[in-house]
């Protein structure tokens, strides 16, 4: 399988912040969602990839070019949502489309003014009067317009209510029927991800965590709730994290059927991705 | 065509979407040549990632019940229908046999498997 991004050995030091050998591929196709806490690294790990923020070393490709070299080449084919806003809260979306037509060769404005119907947006309303599911809803509409094939986004669905989450993962959804789409998308709001994302990269203090489809990671790993005495009997290659609260255990375990055949006690839910998370940073080995 | 999804159900997703359509081809709800929807199509419609509908299919295709066509689509195979009742009931045949030697060693009479089986078919 191609990849539309590859990134290899990603450093980024700042004071206080260290972003450290950051891997990630992302297949043609394929939605990966980048999951972590405030301040684990996902926003520097997406903007090292748009090359907003200089990389201090390793290696970023995109359509197989490189990010730094090829940047003019490579931006035309993504859309980018960040969390600041790059364009004026004074403007209505119809001054956007007349900015940005001389941004982007590839800018179609019918393909645009689609998108804005499609959201229901009004067309000559100053977007700082939207509501923050409208605001964000322009945001994807003016990424989309310029016909990307990589879109990137961070967190595009906090703030929103669950009818506007739905909307955009809709969105997500039909931009990835073509096989030569991909998308990145961070988000500390799990759930949304846990449906619709092919992997999910979970960063946890600049360093990345795990890569994995979501049905290995929904399907496979398990959390087991047990007692203190029982927790005892536990071999420590068998689990990979606990957490002791005031009346049980919680263990990840990463395959939960496995983990029945060898031990008969406490009861395993499926992990959720954040209970996953949790286990994951607030827990001991 | 349905297709119920449970997100609750211990049985993975993948899973779930295989035995449904399997159950659609056995009873000929789907026949022999009809197109499936795509990977991505039916992704999104159930809203669920791509992986797992790839899952669903590959498994269907390993057991021969689909074959994909590289750029055209995914089309349910020409396996014969005697043939996979004939899986079936041995597959069938496995579990009762599971549950007859559960019974004899746990003296649960046969009466009762009976009466077991007539309930767990009439909640159907």
């Amino acid at each position: 399988m191609e990849n539309s991004l590859e990134v290899k050995n990603l450093c980024k030091k700042y004071n206080g912040f260290e972003l450290k050998n950051v891997n990630l591929s992302l297949p043609k196709g394929m939605i990966m969602g980048l999951i972590g806490e405030n301040g684990a690294g996902k926003t520097t790990t997406i903007k090292s990839i748009l090359n907003v923020i200089k990389r201090d070393s390793g290696e970023i490709n995109i359509f197989g070019l490189d990010n730094i070299k090829d940047e003019k080449k490579i931006k035309s084919d993504i859309g980018v949502v960040l969390d600041d806003s790059f364009l004026s809260e004074y403007l209505t979306p119809k001054d956007i489309s007349k900015i940005m037509k001389n941004f982007y060769k590839t800018w179609d404005e019918n393909l645009y003014f689609q998108y804005i119907e499609k959201f229901k947006l009004p067309q000559n309303k100053i977007s700082k009067e939207f509501s923050s599911g409208m605001k964000m809803k322009l945001k994807i509409a003016t990424a989309l317009a310029h016909k990307p094939k990589l879109l990137v986004l961070d967190e595009p669905t906090s703030g929103l209510d669950p009818i506007a989450r739905n909307e955009i993962l809709d969105i997500f959804q039909e931009f990835i029927q073509d096989e030569e789409h991909s998308i990145l998308v961070s988000s500390h709001i799990t759930s949304d991800l846990e449906h619709i994302a092919d992997y999910i990269t979970f960063i946890n203090e600049g360093e990345i965590v795990f890569t994995k489809t979501r049905d290995e990671l929904l399907e496979e790993y398990g959390v087991l709730k047990c007692a203190e005495e029982e927790f005892k009997k536990l071999d420590k290659k068998d689990y990979i994290k606990f957490k002791k609260n005031k009346y049980e255990y919680e263990v990840l375990v990463e395959n939960k059927n496995e983990f029945r055949k060898k031990y008969d006690f406490g009861v395993i839910d499926r992990a959720s991705i954040e209970s996953i998370m949790l286990i994951y940073i607030k827990g001991e080995k | 065509m349905n297709i119920i999804i449970s997100n609750s159900s211990n049985v993975p997703i993948y899973e779930q979407i295989k035995e449904q359509i399997k159950s659609k081809i056995i009873s000929n709800e789907l026949k022999v040549g009809e197109m499936l929807p795509s990977i991505r199509s039916l992704a999104k419609d159930l809203r669920i990632s791509v992986i797992t509908t790839k899952n669903a299919y590959e498994q269907l295709e390993k057991e021969g019940y689909v074959e994909t066509i590289p750029a055209k689509g995914t089309y349910v195979a020409n396996k014969n229908v005697e043939i996979i009742r004939e899986e079936q009931l041995q597959k069938v045949e496995q579990l009762i046999d599971t549950v007859v030697n559960i019974a004899r060693v746990s003296n649960i009479s046969k009466d009762e498997i009976k009466s077991m089986l007539d309930i767990l078919y009439e909640e159907e």
